[in-house]
């Protein structure tokens, strides 16, 4: 289970020293970012403009464009679901549906208790076990209620 | 008169000189290599359905409108990213394209607001002209599906307001931000279906990174973002192309009008100075010329502390003309004078010089670039011949290496700023040379290779030893030299900048400059290229400005740096008419054209066209104006729109000359601070109610049209002929465009220029004559217009404006963007959104030594004067060094600076005063006191 830091300015300011040397430094930087705080804030793109002679517009752009930078930080564990065509023919839809209700949260959401968050994903690839999911950077295939509570169990 | 329609290629001309034909719709085409198909098309009058593509932006190809067929290849193409080739057969209309470009437009159509009857780009939507080209009839996917039409409109910018509801996503706006503007403030946040245009991070306009210039309003094919004038009063129904009254840059726009109601000023693309682009002065502050407090009937009042008391226009005039005449009478020829300014046109300034010379008898005549550029005109034409700047500003598109100095574009000459950046950004080099970090330091995809942090007042100190590096490093062009230069003069020259004193290294203590930044400067400048130099008032406005000015000329000729596209020595002219100015023979010494008043046979040729003698001693300048009032030997002033009281330097002294006059006439759009101490005031017009020509800082001619009439009853060209007149004088020119004749006939310079050939080249650049017909937009090539290049010797003589323990910080001034000099047309407009008050920016060490906080107020004080100001705490400046506009009244940043000038010129040292900043409860006595009298002195009688 990931441990993320609490943002911090001074933090974010020396992960893109790291960085900024780099040719197309904008990804790393964000990647590196994400990793130690489990999400990318609005407060990080005027910081990363600075250091790359970038406007914070064009910083926003690019954050915003990627569906995996997270704007705020997730629960303790994070579960993908896939959404794509083969896993919903495979019942995906359904177990989505379930998920929901079952932890009462809906996409993007984490549970009050900071568990759990939820987000959707549009294919992991793994079309041929669907429906697919990912948790915690885990992939999981073939999966219906009871293993993917199984799996969330583990966890826990 | 219709409305100017610019035809939009598309993409942008081909630079390339191989032609290559093709067939676009049965029609044969030859164009340059590296055309699009979308512009071939255009240019052979075939029309190809386009959303996202501009002849201002690089292509994109993201619309799906503009896609053709061509022969044998598979597929269709965007014809805006595809180029053409030889022998393609290319069909812009087919059954199948119809079939898809409608299916395209029915995508866009579905999430777009059906309220084409009262939308404010009806009439004028590309949107709707697209949908109508492709013959949409229907849209099969409905309207109730997921859509952006909640969206909010951003009402904060002063101007424009972004309405996302209306948007396509053609992302021109932003492309427009990012490739002609150049400030990347707007972005396309989200992917898929949630793609939106944002500014800045999803904030407001106003808060973003936007400087307002108006790109992207302009790019915008639909109403999302659109001038809320535009929304407000309808689209325009007629236009004229004329030239922007602020700055130096010379801006060419359209004046889009509603009857005689201005509707929106647009940039026009065919104007050579900005090609296309805008800031947020010329594009959108205009509010100032039907602000209520214009001043629309002429005033009398017998003394300064009585109420202005309205009278005609021929109570006024006869007024002037006794009231001179009595001063000349009672005290002699000499005690009445003019000064021209650099705001009105070529004609108007020509004019009140002739009134003075010709009328009043005298040469003492003078304009406001005594205090800005005079040391320009000086310093070009001893080293060069010529007062002037040597290249048009399409020349930075051919730079390797860019210096500015004392000169900050991005906020003084915008426009510039972005075609200087576009350079930058397609790896051009950058050295700045300013006390401060302008934004052209570091600024989105900008960064200057070398930033020389000098001392304020030490311009000298750095070039002469820019030179030492460049003479004792071996990286002179000595076959420039030797073939186009005074070789004993560059000999001489050579020794004395050689001489080890002169080093980065012995200077390095004085200027502040590290002596390895300074040669690595040096050595840039010398070897990196095409090597241009761009100055401002930083380089002039120094008891030393023309000795800097000349040692900016030096380098250039030491390095070859002249006589093409891509080099020279570039001044950046303040006011939109300085040039024009200077060239019309404002300065005491000068007739037009800038020759001496004692050359015997120039004064003939005016005596003769004049029908009067002329005096051969020069006149007097501004500031021996004052003194000679003091004196009471000068009692009569004319004063034709230019504020000296808020302008120049030590106001003091300027409110005590003025006081000691007996005729103080201003002409004016608005009871200036001049004003105050006026006994007449001539209500002037603005450019848009008057015909004429300014002068860029590119020497360029641009005509000024008339789209309303005189608001006062007249043009100021009129108004100078009535006082002419009224003393006597014949002068009855029926239009401006006879005075440009009688300029022509006279100047050598200007011989070929007229209204006709203006109108049919749309501009020229001097000299315009039997040489050069259609204008000089490089001069220098091949030899210099004085014959040989004249090499200065530039001795570093300290200002005697030091700092000591009672005044330990240095003073520079300078403008703001949205602001613009003394603010009286820009504060009257909704730029004071961006810069309600003047703010001194002061480095964080010395804040905390004094106890100042961010927006605390702090005290200014020099050995001239002292003001109060709210302190704005910043690095920009170096320790050491504080900073101020001059924008405000109510700060009056001239009550500090002093009455030290150029040794040559007299142009005031505004850049450099030793002042002490200490906190402060608000404004100061003095300036409490100047606010009860001014508004004293505004009172208007009842009638």
């Amino acid at each position: 289970m990931p441990e993320y830091e609490r943002w911090s300015e001074a933090r974010t300011n020396a992960i893109i020293a790291e960085h900024a040397g780099e040719p197309g430094a904008t990804l790393p930087i964000l990647h590196a970012l994400q990793e130690v705080f489990g999400h990318v804030p609005v407060e990080a793109e005027p910081l990363v403009a600075a250091a790359l002679n970038l406007s914070r517009a064009e910083v926003h752009g690019i954050v915003t464009f990627y569906h995996d930078f997270r704007r705020h930080a997730p629960g303790r564990h994070v579960l993908r679901l896939c959404r794509a065509e083969a896993c919903q023919a495979a019942g995906g839809e359904a177990l989505a549906t379930e998920v929901r209700r079952r932890h009462g949260i809906d996409w993007h959401a984490t549970t009050p208790d900071g568990a759990l968050t939820l987000e959707p994903v549009f294919c992991l690839g793994l079309c041929a076990c669907a429906p697919a999911a990912m948790l915690d950077g885990e992939v999981l295939g073939r999966l219906d209620e009871a293993t993917l509570d199984e799996a969330l169990e583990c966890v826990a | 008169m219709g409305l100017i329609q610019e035809i939009d290629y598309g993409t942008k001309p081909s630079a390339a000189t191989a032609m290559v034909t093709l067939s676009i719709d049965g029609q044969r085409v030859t164009v340059p290599e590296g055309t699009s198909l979308m512009r071939a098309a255009m240019e052979a009058g075939i029309k190809v359905p386009k959303l996202c593509a501009s002849d201002m932006l690089d292509s994109f190809g993201s619309c799906r409108m503009c896609l053709v067929e061509i022969d044998g290849r598979a597929g269709t193409p965007s014809s805006c990213t595809t180029p053409v080739a030889e022998g393609l057969v290319v069909h812009t209309q087919s059954p199948n394209l119809a079939r898809l470009r409608r299916g395209v437009m029915e995508l866009y159509i579905s999430d777009h607001p059906l309220d084409c009857l009262t939308c404010s780009a009806n009439g004028n939507c590309e949107l709707q002209d697209t949908a109508g080209e492709v013959g949409l009839r229907e849209v099969r996917y409905g309207y109730g599906g997921a859509n952006h039409l909640d969206a909010r409109v951003d009402a904060s910018n002063p101007y424009f307001q972004f309405d996302p509801a209306k948007c396509i996503v053609c992302s021109r706006c932003v492309r427009a931000c990012e490739e002609v503007q150049g400030t990347f403030a707007l972005t396309i946040g989200g992917r898929g279906f949630e793609s939106h245009v944002a500014a800045g991070m999803d904030e407001s306009f106003l808060t973003s990174e936007c400087v307002s210039c108006g790109a992207c309003v302009q790019a915008c094919p639909t109403a999302t973002l659109m001038e809320k004038s535009v929304v407000e009063l309808g689209q325009p129904e007629h236009s004229a192309v004329t030239t922007c009254a602020y700055c130096g840059v010379g801006c060419s726009f359209k004046a889009e009008m509603r009857g005689d109601t201005l509707v929106r000023m647009v940039p026009y693309k065919d104007g050579k100075a900005n090609r296309g682009h805008s800031c947020v002065k010329g594009r959108f502050a205009t509010g100032y010329a039907n602000h209520p407090d214009r001043i629309l009937k002429p005033m009398l009042r017998a003394k300064v502390t009585d109420p202005w008391r309205e009278v005609s226009w021929n109570e006024a005039i006869a007024h002037v003309a006794s009231e001179f005449r009595r001063i000349q009478a009672q005290h002699g020829v000499g005690a009445v004078g003019g000064i021209t300014s650099s705001r009105c046109t070529n004609e108007e300034t020509y004019l009140v010089q002739k009134l003075v010379r010709a009328g009043f008898g005298n040469n003492n005549v003078d304009t406001c670039a005594r205090v800005c550029h005079s040391p320009t005109g000086y310093g070009l034409k001893t080293t060069y011949g010529t007062s002037a700047g040597t290249q048009d500003f399409d020349s930075v598109e051919h730079a390797d290496v860019v210096m500015t100095i004392g000169a900050n574009p991005t906020d003084a000459h915008p426009v510039f700023a972005s075609r200087l950046k576009k350079r930058l950004r397609q790896g051009a080099k950058l050295i700045v040379i300013d006390p401060r970090r302008i934004d052209l330091v570091r600024t989105p995809h900008v960064a200057a290779t070398h930033h020389l942090a000098l001392r304020p007042g030490t311009n000298v100190a750095v070039l002469t030893a820019i030179a030492h590096v460049i003479v004792t490093e071996k990286l002179v062009n000595e076959a420039f030299v030797r073939e186009r230069c005074d070789l004993a003069t560059f000999a001489e020259w050579a020794e004395f900048v050689a001489d080890p004193s002169r080093s980065p290294e012995a200077t390095e203590a004085v200027t502040g400059v590290p002596a390895a930044t300074l040669r690595a400067a040096a050595r840039l400048y010398a070897t990196g290229g095409n090597a241009a130099i761009y100055y401002g008032l930083g380089v002039t406005e120094h008891s030393q400005g023309s000795t800097a000015v000349m040692a900016i000329a030096n380098l250039a000729m030491a390095t070859g740096n002249l006589g093409r596209p891509g080099v020279g020595v570039n001044p950046l002219r303040g006011q939109n008419n300085v040039q024009g100015s200077c060239d019309m023979g404002s300065f005491p010494h000068e007739l037009p054209g800038y020759r001496h008043i004692s050359d015997a046979a120039t004064r003939r040729s005016f005596e003769a066209r004049w029908g009067v003698i002329l005096d051969p001693e020069p006149g007097l300048r501004i500031p021996n104006m004052f003194d000679a009032a003091l004196d009471g030997s000068f009692r009569g002033l004319y004063v034709q729109g230019e504020d000296i009281v808020q302008s120049d330097p030590d106001t003091h002294h300027v409110t005590a000359g003025l006081a000691a006059m007996e005729c103080v006439v201003v002409q004016d759009l608005f009871l200036n601070e001049t004003a105050n101490w006026a006994h007449v005031f001539l209500p002037g017009s603005t450019f848009l109610e008057k015909d004429g020509t300014f002068t860029n800082a590119e020497r360029r001619i641009g005509r000024v049209r008339r789209v309303m009439a005189p608001k006062a009853g007249y043009a100021d060209w009129e108004i100078t002929q009535l006082i002419a007149r009224a003393m006597g004088m014949a002068m009855d020119y029926e239009h401006p465009s006879e005075i440009m004749d009688e300029i022509a006939a006279l100047t050598p310079t200007f011989a070929g220029v007229s209204y006709a050939k203006l109108d049919r080249l749309g501009s020229v650049q001097w000299p315009c004559n039997e040489k050069a017909p259609e204008g000089t937009p490089v001069m220098h090539i091949g030899g210099f217009a004085r014959g040989l290049g004249n090499f200065v010797v530039t001795e570093y003589v300290p200002t005697d404006e030091k700092v000591g323990p009672r005044f330990p910080l240095l003073l520079t001034t300078g403008r703001i963007l949205s602001q613009y000099n003394v603010g009286a047309q820009t504060r009257r407009t909704a730029n004071a959104v961006w810069h309600q008050e003047d703010r001194l920016e002061i480095h964080p060490h010395d804040a905390e030594e004094r106890g100042i906080r961010d927006g605390d107020w702090v005290r200014v004080a020099s050995r001239a004067g002292e003001t109060s100001l709210r302190a704005h705490i910043t690095d920009r400046v170096a320790p050491g060094v504080v900073y101020t506009t001059f924008h405000h009244p109510a700060t009056q940043a001239n009550v500090v600076t002093t009455d030290y000038s150029d040794w040559a010129t007299n142009c005031p040292e505004y850049k450099v005063t030793a002042v002490q900043v200490s906190p402060s409860n608000g404004p100061s006595a003095w300036q409490a006191e100047y606010d009860a009298f001014t508004r004293q002195s505004r009172r208007i009688a009842a009638e």
